[in-house]
């Protein structure tokens, strides 16, 4: 075998495919203990350190969170969660009737649990810096008492996600979606953290 | 998919596609590992815009075999499988990100029985997809 690739692509393609596999690697593994982190920073800095906000993330999710109607939005993504991914309707057994779209669509109880799940991010907007110990007793009844699978949270973030989308429309750039994303996922995982 | 919707996402769909894709590379930047060949990663990149367009090209050839995707997608499942060797996870980055899009630019008509609709469709081809892979 010769020492050293004499093409140029190959060697890059090589550096690309082995690098790819560490983080492939590294990300697995990294998974492992944050289940729903989306973002590599948030990868990076999971476990004890502080998750790094930029001005522009926080000024962004302060912005979206400050104009939306939680009496809106909320019931919007918490209904299409459960339209969309029909197996998130078995924690709602006591919420009447989920037998169709229109239902869910109609139902109070799914619009009032909706507002709730709002106004509990809402106690995370206002804590971004220490969103670990914000949620850590809802993550304690969501596993002990709800017993929600953690996976569930991001089902829900990406409903609340496209609500969102569709109602910032051309607003909602790629850089406010990361923002934004990355804000969900923080919390995601920190809802999931207390589960054992 | 109500027919409506589908007119409108295919006249719109090399926008769609170039949206997509480069929200993709900003919001979950690992997936700018498979485009390190490109100059420019930016939203006006002409390789973003032209890349966007295969894909939504894809998916329309999907639409059309959507009876069965598996067959259909066969020669692109092996693309993606022997050459292009993408981790499948990222499908559903992709999909997830296409339907950001839409629902962004069809707010109103991307109801949540539509969006049961195209998101159950992109499992369907993202597990065309991966069907060659092993």
């Amino acid at each position: 075998m010769s020492p050293a690739l004499p093409d140029t692509f190959a060697q890059k393609a090589l550096t690309a495919s082995l690098s790819l596999a560490l983080r492939l690697i590294l990300f697995d593994g990294c998974l492992s203990e944050c289940r729903s982190a989306q973002t590599w920073g948030l990868i990076t800095s999971t476990a004890d350190k502080m998750v790094v906000w930029t001005d522009f993330e926080r000024s962004t999710i302060q912005d979206i969170f400050s104009k939306m109607d939680y009496e809106v939005v909320g019931p919007a993504a918490l209904t299409r969660c459960l339209i969309v991914y029909p197996w998130t309707q078995r924690y709602f057994g006591n919420f009447g009737n989920l037998y169709n779209a229109a239902a869910i669509m109609g139902n109070p109880m799914v619009a009032k649990h909706g507002t709730t799940i709002l106004h509990g991010l809402d106690r995370g907007v206002k804590n971004m810096d220490d969103l670990k110990t914000t949620y850590a007793e809802l993550s304690v009844l969501h596993s002990e008492k709800l017993h929600v699978d953690p996976d569930n949270f991001k089902l829900l973030s990406d409903c609340l996600t496209i609500v969102v989308a569709a109602q910032l429309g051309k607003a909602f750039t790629a850089e406010v979606q990361a923002a934004f994303q990355k804000f969900l996922a923080v919390v995601v995982s920190s809802l999931g953290r207390q589960y054992h | 998919m109500s027919l409506t919707d589908k007119d409108k996402i295919s006249k719109s769909a090399d926008a769609i596609g170039a949206d997509a894709l480069s929200r993709m590379l900003v919001v979950y930047p690992q997936t700018k590992t498979y485009f390190s060949h490109w100059p420019d990663l930016g939203p006006n990149s002409a390789s973003v815009k032209n890349h966007g367009k295969n894909v939504m090209g894809g998916i329309a050839l999907a639409v059309s075999k959507i009876d069965d995707l598996t067959a259909g997608l066969l020669e692109l499942s092996e693309q993606h499988a022997f050459q292009l060797r993408v981790d499948p996870a990222n499908f559903k980055i992709l999909s997830h990100c296409i339907l950001v899009v839409i629902a962004g630019l069809f707010p109103k008509d991307f109801t949540p029985e539509a969006h049961v609709a195209v998101d159950k469709f992109f499992c369907g081809v993202s597990l065309a997809l991966a069907e060659r892979y092993r």
